[in-house]
């Protein structure tokens, strides 16, 4: 092979791959791995257009009625070194006609825009995959930058694979020739120009990409038309006579999905959606309170463009006037939402105590990610929820729930402000990094069925002010939701301990003891308005359960199908539901996988007193099926 | 309404409970009656506070009132501002409050400009902690977290509010009914950060900390009120003036009975003379130091936001996305 010679491919790899190849149809057989899926990984330097590119092939593949998962794989750094391992950008993206629930274990398709991503990748890759190499960044100085001692399309490496190497970048200039761009900008154009052969290979319309760049790109004209001649170039190619004799075009069927109308939707735009619908249903303008830091941005990003449904956007000095400005919001009668992620969270303690203590609603999102401190900002992990429950100086009860599945992250947020309202207490509602920017298909809900959010009314009495603000429900133990600007109801409230009945400051020692009670069964109260919790799937009763929540829901479920185990997945963690310990009494084992070191072991031993067995992980990169399966059967292997 | 409102009206019926003799008393009074003469509503004024011996003011005050946490009342007043911009949102604090652990949110208010009237009771001290130094205390101070004397140097609240692009600074004294009135009437007119710092005396641990400009017996000779478009005069019979140096840039006395055409006449707008008269001291600069109208914070918010925050849209307007599809049975 040369690098003159667009197209290679090694003959050796179909009979060693598993790959069976119908006329039209390529089907990648593999264990544990949903059937009729195709697990597609792009990867390349943080400046290649990875992520977009990804997004925009997600778009596409979700318009035809598959089914899909995405795993945006991301570094830290915005433009890391060139070439470098750690600077390798990746998106994977699982597709298919069955139900996808993860982004998948092993990629069969892999386009690798430089050696470092082609390094960093193919241990993920299982036997026979197909791999589609930049030859054109496979130069002496990448080779060696990825720690390639010999280049890798000729020293063997990958002969277990097929590959086609193409001039990506050399072909992409020239197909944007004809704009008279500098060279830098021509190049910029290569990820569509890839996206083009994607689209060719998986029989994808050009019409959803091609109007995004139309709309994106509306006012810089020449940008917009040269990136939509690299993706007719890219797809040009393959179609050529060259190509179509060594690879079929991919069809992946439409998805056996539940009847209704669908969108891809990720984590952050689900739960934008979520506070803004909750907003509709109270009745209430929202302003969401946030300082910048990965990977919350999304929602503030997402919010800001929702104007239109009474929803404001504060970019605060820091995390915690971004909780403030929200709890002012909140005492001044809007919803007020802040969103961070773990250290920011950490920052925004001491105001949710003043949230707390002054009864106000407020909804706080947490998108875990990696620590401690700084940690792993790109990656994702389960590991604040000992933060969320337990985090906070003094006996500080806040209610936590937490979203499974990206379109969940929608009827959770609504479920946040429900709570919030009701009860007048702060709401801690945990995503991850990984939901944040995960898309998948989402069946848009029928709005007119979701019951109206209602906040307390202020009772009619001749009491005092402060009195009547602080009269509580007897059910949520929530307080009216009195705000300033309402005649006759003037009152103060504040940080300090205040009297149960007359909501005046008290340090009164017996007091202090019924408020903390108060708050304490104030908590516990939602536990009588949340669903029972139901098995996901599997027996109801018998040797072993798995437990999960939050993101892990998608590698779990397949798991626990496959094995034919009984699942129980948790969106309610504080308080957890009334019938938990039930549920759980009748399993001989209780397994817990989570990306942290055990903390929901921790919690259930707790509040349940039961002993689960912990399956932990963190290693910043989401539970594999194949793992979890191996788990489960390990442990049904003890169960005698 | 009813009838006009006095600053009886705007009393609570809780105990205040600052130490016998703290300047907060009168700075209470004087925001009481404020509040009657600019004939504010009970309903629509809202005073939030952080912590500290000033931050209680919020219990005492008979409209809204949020006792918050330390440092962060500029940025719960933001928010609230922000949900509801007819409000009249003050926000009470310290030297250690607003200067120390929330001068960050204090800077950003003020550089946002936001619709908030900001007192900031300055005793040059922690006061409720006991007496330890703050932020504004003179190098040299001695307390109990510095019993050789403070070493730090201390910040002017004055320069700090123009640094961070302040559009109103003023100062008063607690016990100067007089000029206190004025000051809050303009803080209160003024659309945009009113900062406003008040001389505060602390009896119990710094007292008369200040006493070298605020002992009324010498008061004509250390204090300059200011007025806009009027000459910088000061002293028993106005005979003594401001005149700017230029051998030294700086501001200096100059008898004013000999050279009245040198004395300047106080221009609230002019940021440069703002700064001298912040750092002049005997005399020390009062009332309204600097003002320069400009658009506040929440006004450009909602200008901004498409719905002036309100919902002109459903959600099932927006819950498609870009684009959809059908999956039927």
């Amino acid at each position: 092979m040369t690098d003159n010679d667009p197209i290679a491919l090694n003959s050796r790899t179909h009979a060693q791959s598993g790959i069976s190849r119908s006329s039209n149809r390529l089907f990648f057989v593999t264990k544990n791995k949903d059937v009729d899926s195709i697990v597609v990984r792009l990867a390349g330097d943080s400046g290649d257009g990875i992520q977009l590119m990804g997004s925009q092939f997600a778009v596409s593949t979700a318009l035809t009625g598959a089914d899909f998962a995405t795993f945006p794989d991301y570094p830290a750094e915005i433009r890391a070194p060139v070439g470098t391992t750690f600077g390798v950008s990746a998106y994977q993206i699982n597709l298919g006609g069955g139900s996808i629930t993860t982004p998948g274990d092993t990629p069969d398709v892999l386009v690798a825009f430089n050696p470092a991503a082609l390094k960093v990748s193919l241990p993920l890759l299982h036997k026979g995959a197909l791999v589609i190499v930049n030859n054109d960044a496979f130069t002496p100085r990448n080779l060696t930058k990825a720690g390639y001692d010999v280049d890798p399309r000729v020293s063997g490496a990958l002969n277990d694979y097929q590959v086609v190497a193409a001039d990506i970048s050399h072909l992409n200039l020239e197909a944007v020739k004809e704009f008279g761009l500098s060279k830098s900008e021509g190049s910029r154009c290569k990820n569509f120009w890839a996206l083009g052969l994607l689209l060719w290979m998986f029989d994808r319309e050009f019409d959803s990409v091609e109007a995004w760049i139309n709309r994106r790109l509306a006012e810089e004209p020449t940008l917009r038309d040269a990136n939509i001649k690299a993706l007719h170039a890219g797809h040009a190619f393959g179609e050529t006579a060259e190509l179509t004799a060594s690879l079929s075009q991919i069809h992946v069927p439409a998805a056996q999905l539940e009847a209704g109308e669908y969108r891809g939707i990720t984590g952050a735009e689900a739960l934008a959606l979520g506070i803004a619908a909750a907003g509709e249903l109270a009745d209430r303008s929202v302003l969401l309170c946030s300082y910048p830091i990965t990977p919350a941005s999304p929602l503030l990003h997402q919010l800001s463009r929702l104007g239109e449904l009474g929803v404001g956007t504060f970019q605060a000095e820091d995390e915690i006037a971004a909780i403030c400005a929200a709890i002012g919001a909140s005492y001044g009668g809007m919803i007020g939402v802040t969103s961070s992620s773990g250290p920011g969270i950490a920052l925004k303690t001491e105001a949710m105590g003043l949230a707390v203590s002054a009864e106000l609603p407020l909804v706080i999102v947490n998108w875990q990610r990696g620590g401690p401190s700084t940690g792993l900002p790109t990656k994702t992990e389960q590991s604040d929820l000992y933060q969320a429950v337990y985090g906070r100086n003094a006996d500080t009860p806040i209610p936590v729930i937490c979203a499974s599945t990206s379109g969940e992250c929608f009827e959770m947020a609504i479920e946040a402000v429900r709570i919030a309202l009701r009860h007048m207490t702060p709401v801690i509602l945990l995503a991850d990094g990984y939901l944040s920017n995960a898309a998948e298909p989402w069946r848009i809900p029928d709005m007119s069925a979701v019951a109206p959010i209602e906040a307390n009314a202020v009772p009619e009495s001749d009491e005092d002010p402060q009195r009547r603000a602080f009269s509580r429900s007897q059910k949520s133990l929530g307080r009216p939701w009195v705000t300033p600007g309402m005649p006759g109801l003037m009152h103060r409230v504040g940080g300090l301990e205040k009297d149960i009945e007359s909501g005046h400051i008290s340090y009164d020692p017996a007091n202090h003891q019924s408020m903390t009670d108060l708050r304490a069964a104030k908590v516990r109260s939602v536990a009588d308005f949340i669903p029972a919790q139901e098995l996901e799937s599997g027996p109801d009763s018998g040797d072993l359960v798995v437990v999960g929540w939050g993101s892990t829901y998608g590698p779990i479920f397949q798991a626990a199908s496959t094995t034919g185990t009984s699942f129980v997945h948790l969106r309610y963690l504080n308080p957890l539901p009334k019938n938990l310990g039930e549920l759980l009494g009748r399993f001989d084992k209780i397994l817990v996988p989570e990306m942290n070191t055990g903390q929901l072991s921790t919690l259930l031993r707790d509040k349940l007193g039961v002993d689960p067995v912990s399956f932990a992980k963190v290693s910043g990169q989401p539970f594999l099926i194949s793992e979890l399966v191996e788990k489960i059967e390990s442990l049904k292997g003890k169960t005698s | 309404m009813s009838d006009k409102l006095t600053a009886k009206d705007f009393a609570t019926s809780q105990e205040v409970r600052w130490c016998p003799g703290c300047g907060d008393y009168a700075v209470l009074k004087a925001v009481t009656k404020a509040l009657a003469d600019v004939g504010a509503v009970p309903e629509q004024t809202a005073f939030v506070s952080g912590i500290g011996c000033a931050s209680r003011f919020p219990y005492y005050i008979e409209t809204y009132g949020f006792h918050t946490i330390h440092g962060r009342a500029p940025a719960i007043a933001t928010g609230l501002k922000l949900a509801n911009p007819e409000l009249d949102v003050w926000v009470v604090t310290g030297d250690g409050d607003g200067l120390s652990i929330g001068a960050n949110h204090l800077m950003h208010a003020l550089r946002r400009n936001v619709g908030l009237k900001i007192l900031l009771f300055n005793n040059e001290i922690y006061g409720l902690t006991k007496g330890q130094y703050s932020p504004t205390s003179r190098v040299g101070t001695k307390s109990p977290s510095s019993p050789r004397g403070s070493v730090d140097n201390p910040i002017s609240p004055g320069q700090f509010a123009l640094g961070a692009g302040a559009k109103f600074f003023a100062r008063g004294i607690d016990t100067d009914k007089v000029g206190m009135s004025d000051v809050l009437q303009q803080a209160h007119a003024f659309r945009g950060t009113s900062l406003v710092e008040i001389f505060q005396n602390c009896i119990v641990y710094n007292e008369n900390v200040f006493a070298d400009f605020t002992e009324r017996k010498n008061a004509a000779n250390t204090q300059l009120h200011l007025k806009h478009g009027e000459p910088m005069l000061f002293g028993e019979n106005n005979d003594k003036g401001i005149a700017y140096n230029p051998d030294t840039w700086s501001l200096g006395v100059i008898d004013a009975t000999k050279a009245p055409d040198d004395v300047l006449v106080h221009d609230e707008g002019n940021a440069v003379v703002a700064r001298l008269l912040i750092d002049l001291h005997l005399p020390v600069a009062l009332g309204v130091i600097y003002r320069q109208p400009s658009v506040s914070f929440e006004d450009s918010f909602y200008a901004h936001h498409p719905s002036r925050m309100k919902r002109t849209k459903s959600i099932t307007d927006f819950i498609r996305g870009p684009s959809s599809w059908t999956v039927s049975d």
